[in-house]
Order: C-alpha cells, then structure tokens, then sequence
C-alpha cells in the first residue's frame, strides 16, 4: 500500500513514470483481452473447425482436434438440403417475425399510454411490467403447457407464438417506456396546439424520433425468440413443429451415432440469424441491452 | 377601452367551453390510453398472472390431477433425497456462477476501458459473441469439447502435462463444467453492463482524485465503486434470477446427469412435470424458485428505481 503510495507522489516528480505506469496498464489490458478473446471463441471456432471434418476425420485420434486437414463441406450441403431441418428454419422464421410484430405492437402502444398518458394506474402497471419481466419462463412453462393443452396448440407453431410474448413483451415495453420519456415534452406539445390526436402524435413523433430504441426493442424480440429453448422443448415433441433450437438439440442428437461434424454445422447455422443481426447491428444491440439498466 | 368590452363577455365564455373540451379531451384520453394497453395487460395477465396463480393451484393437486391433496406435494418433495440435491446445486450453481460473471466481466470492462477508445468497439463487438449465439446451440459444441473421448479440452490440458478429466462423468467436475459454460456465457453481459456504467463516471472525479494524489486502488475503491455500486447490484441481482431459473445449458450438457446430481430447479421441475408426467409435483419444484426470485426481484426493482430518481 505504501509502497503504491510513493508510487503515485512519484509521479508528478517524474514524468517518465506516468509513461511508464500507463504503458504497463495497456500491456495488461491487451493481455487480458487476448486471453479472453481465445476462451470467449474457442467454443464457436471449434464448432466450426468440426462443422468441416468428415466423421473420418473426427474419429481418428491422430494429431489436434483443433485443426482440420481435409476441409469439406459436406456436412453443411447435407443439412441445407435436408427436408427437416429446413422446416426447423421455416418454423423459427415463422414464429420469430409473427412474435417480433405482435411484441412491438404490444410495447409500442402500452409505452406510448404509459410514458405520456398519465391515467390511473399507470405508475403501477409501468412497475408491474417490470416485474413481470423478472419472471422467468422456467417457473411458467408447466402451468403454460397445461393452458395451451386445454387450448389444443401443443405440437404446433401458433401455441409458441401465443407463448413467447411473455418472454419478450415485458423488457421491450420497459425500454420504450424508458425511450418515450426522454423524448421532450415540448414536443407533444407542440403536436397538441397543431391540432394533433394521439395516435397522430404516436405514429409522425414518437415512432421516427424513438427509432432507435424500436430497432433495440426488434433485435432484442428477435434474438429472444429465436433463441427461445424452454417453451419448444416442453409444448413441442413431433419434428415438423418444431423451432431450430430445439430441432437441432433434439433431433440431431438423435440420431444413432453421433454425426458429430452436422451436430456443429446445424448449431452453426442454427445461430447464424441473430449472429449476423448483432455483426451488423452491434450498437443498437448494445443500446437495448445496457437500456435496461440505464435508461429505464 | 371598446375593445376591452368587447372582448370581456367573451372571455369566459371562450374559459367555458374550453374547460369543457379539456375535460372531455381528457376523458377521452384515458380511454385511449387504456385502449392502448389493453394488449399489454392481456398479456400480463392472461400469459403471466393467471399461470403463476394456476400454477400454485396445479401444485396443490394430486398426481392425475382429479382432487385437491393440499401440502401433499411439497411433503413428498421435502422428504426426498433427490429434491435437496436439486435445491443445494441450484444455489450453489447460481451463486458461483454469478460471482465469477460479475468478477471477470468487471475485470473486462476495466481492461477494455484502459485501451485507447478506436480500439474498444471492435474488442467489445468480439468478446460479446458468446452472449449472441443461443445458449442452447453454444451448449452443444460445449459438450462436444467435454466429449470423452474426443475431448478437445483435455487435448490442451495434454500440451500442459494435465491428465484428462472426465468431465460430465464425474459429478463435480459435471458441476463444474456446467458453471463453465454458464460464465463463458454470461460474462460478456456483465462487461457490457460494467463498461457503459464505466463510462459514465465524470472524468472530473478522477482528475480530482489525482490531484488529491490517490493511487489506482484507492480511486477504484472510492470513486469507481460508489458510482457503479447500483449498477453492479441490479446486474448482480438480475443474472441471479436468469441463472437459478437456467434451464438449457444444464439440459443440453448433462441432461442432470450422473445420478440427477446436476439437475438445477428448472431441469428438474421438466423432468418430473413433463417427462415422467407429473404435472403437479413439477409445478411444486418449479415453485420453489419463487421464494428467491421475489427476493431478488424486489431489490432489483428498488436499485432501479432509486436509479431513476437520481437521473431526473
């Protein structure tokens, strides 16, 4: 501690140590960085690495798994012309937009009325959705899979779609709420004196000012959705319903010998959609993702 | 002065009818707003509400669900040994889990902060990809890495001179292979969160910490701290509750396996609810994750709400 101390007095006797203390924390920094970078991508470069090996070569014990000598792509030309699989995909596809509409539909009025249209109640629904953001799916899914039994949608894409807004619907009415806020009041006010009714002032104002955290609220519904793992696995057990995830998980896995090199190629390709949305969409991601906390 | 008795009969009555129209205006706004979130409140209740209170009643029955057996359940549960395998590995999972996502996210914010700020975007875009990839998927080649046979980790554990592990064979390393995958899961989230409220420290408290002569310690100890203190509750407390209530990775890695000794709530509760067809004792376990859930939640509602205050 002291001698952290002398350290620091040191620094404003000689300049050369700043230097030298700053060049220290970045050669730390980078260290760091490099040693999370190779364990955070380890696993998809290995999946990849495995995606391109035929069986063959998974199975001979002979030098790194890390490698590949032979790279074919079999594995996925296999998958992409796969009947099943590519119904998981249309499965996921179907789902993930239907939800993704009716998710913002749902959060875009909800936060509208409850950022701006002070009525009774509404401070307490405004919490209340928060809350429920906080429950999770694996404390509702048995009681769901006994409602959407007695509704005769297990086995089917529309009993998933009725379910996954509760997974996406809470958070993305909480951060358009939180969006809505900063919006200024002089705004709608202005609106207002031009003659301007509600649903005006929601879709010319609040929608093309707070699109930035619509594309947050989209991308989060989206890679929510896709993602979704609890709910297919328990509403959904006959292959053509089912979405990617579980597709892939359950139907892959199956198989009699594990054919390892399409498992990875499926789950690669399974992850592709919200891989490529966050590649090309990365600050928004970020925004909905830290909005959460931040804003509202 | 003609003007001023022109104007004056007109003035109120001008007043009237527009206190008249506001109230109507307003009348009509609150049935707007309430139109406006009746999706919402359908949604709350009918896909939320109404399933956590069924799913109360739905542990109250008996197993083919025809009559009420009240406490039944829960006694069963409580007797058994394998329920209180689940309850001490779900806590034990969920407490290391998230003390090991918030100490290297916390350790990654502050790396990825301390390198000049063109670099930044691209190291963060690259080390928030496991958070992007859908757990369950992830999870898969996770367990192809822990394979036994093939296990790609234990080849670079080899290069080391560090004998194979089995890794989903053995219970605790099962345990531990499990956390793995969680943090390397979860961490990156924990950066995010950690880097923008690291960001949002005034630079002028640092500066003033160096004139005051304080060493890299003690301005992390006494102005990096209190100023990320609510944020590094609320993400504590949030990824507590995602992380007790986990479900996919402990499913696609060891399925509970060996012996149920993995098994979290979530898993368990699939387990007994849906796969052997127990509808009501698997509501029962799941249920079991309410108590620390409430908990949590109510402090993570308390830190964001104070949040909120101190921003306006």
């Amino acid at each position: 501690m002291s001698a952290t101390i002398a350290k620091s007095a040191s620094i404003y006797s000689r300049a050369g140590s700043l230097a030298s203390e700053r060049r220290w924390a970045l050669w730390i920094a980078y260290i760091s960085l490099i040693f999370a970078a190779v364990i955070f991508l380890a696993p998809p470069v290995y999946m990849f690495m495995t995606s391109l090996k035929t069986s063959a070569e998974i199975a001979n014990m002979t030098g790194s798994p890390w490698g590949v000598t032979s790279p074919t792509l079999d594995n996925y030309q296999v998958l992409l012309t796969n009947a099943t699989f590519l119904r998981f995909f249309l499965n996921s596809a179907i789902i993930t937009v239907c939800v993704v509409v009716i998710t913002m539909v749902i959060s875009i009025l909800a936060a509208f009325a409850l950022a701006r249209m002070r009525f009774w109640g509404s401070q307490f629904l405004a919490t209340g959705v928060f809350l429920t953001y906080l429950v999770p799916d694996t404390l509702l899914f048995i009681p769901l899979y006994q409602i959407v039994g007695g509704l005769g949608l297990l086995n089917s894409i529309w009993g998933l779609i009725l379910v996954y807004p509760t997974l996406t619907v809470p958070f993305c009415t909480w951060i358009m709420i939180g969006y809505f806020a900063s919006i200024p009041k002089e705004l709608d006010e202005a609106a207002l004196i031009d003659g301007a009714t509600w649903p005006q002032m929601l879709i010319k104002i609040f929608i093309p000012v707070a699109m930035p955290g619509i594309i947050a609220a989209t991308i989060f519904a989206f890679t929510v959705s896709w993602a979704a793992f609890v709910y297919p696995t328990a509403f959904v057990t006959t292959p053509e319903n089912m979405p990617l995830t579980i597709g892939v998980v359950s139907q892959l896995v199956r198989a009699d010998t594990y054919a390892w090199g399409q498992i990875m190629a499926g789950a690669l390709l399974a992850a592709l959609p919200p891989v490529i949305l966050y590649a090309f969409l990365m600050d928004y991601y970020i925004a909905g993702l830290t909005a959460g906390a931040t804003k509202g | 002065m003609a003007d001023g008795t022109i104007a004056a009969p007109r003035a109120p009555d001008f007043a009237g009818q527009r206190a008249n129209s506001l109230q109507r205006f307003s009348r009509r706004r609150s049935t707007i707003a309430f139109l406006m979130t009746l999706p919402l409140l359908a949604v709350v209740v009918g896909l939320i509400a109404y399933p956590a209170a069924y799913g109360i009643y739905l542990s109250l029955l008996n197993r083919r669900m025809t009559e009420f057996a009240g406490l039944l359940n829960y006694e069963i549960l409580f007797d058994s040994d394998t329920f209180w395998n689940v309850a001490w590995q779900s806590c034990i999972f969920a407490i290391t889990a998230v003390l090991a996502k918030a100490l290297i996210g916390f350790w990654l914010a502050h790396m990825l902060h301390d390198i000049p700020a063109k670099g930044q975007r691209k190291w963060r875009g690259m080390l928030l990809i496991p958070w992007v990839i859908p757990p369950a998927l992830s999870t898969l080649g996770w367990w192809w890495m822990f394979d036994p046979t093939y296990s790609s980790i234990n080849y670079v554990l080899s290069i080391f001179a560090i004998p194979a592990v089995s890794w989903l064979g053995e219970p605790n390393w099962a345990r531990t292979a499990v956390i793995i995958v969680n943090v390397w899961y979860g961490a990156p989230f924990f950066m995010i969160m950690y880097l923008a409220a690291l960001k949002s420290v005034p630079e002028q408290l640092y500066e003033a910490a160096a004139i005051d002569g304080a060493s890299s310690w003690q301005r992390l100890r006494f102005v990096t701290l209190p100023m990320m203190a609510n944020i590094i509750s609320i993400t504590v407390l949030f990824s507590l509750i995602v992380t007790f209530a986990n479900y996919d990775i402990v499913r696609v890695l060891t399925n509970g396996g060996p012996r149920d000794l993995t098994h979290v709530f979530a898993s368990y509760a699939f387990q007994v609810g849906i796969l052997s067809g127990n509808i009501p004792r698997g509501a029962a376990v799941s249920l079991f994750m309410l108590p620390l859930l409430a908990i949590c939640a109510f402090f993570v509602l308390r830190g964001v709400t104070r949040r909120n205050k101190e921003q306006m």
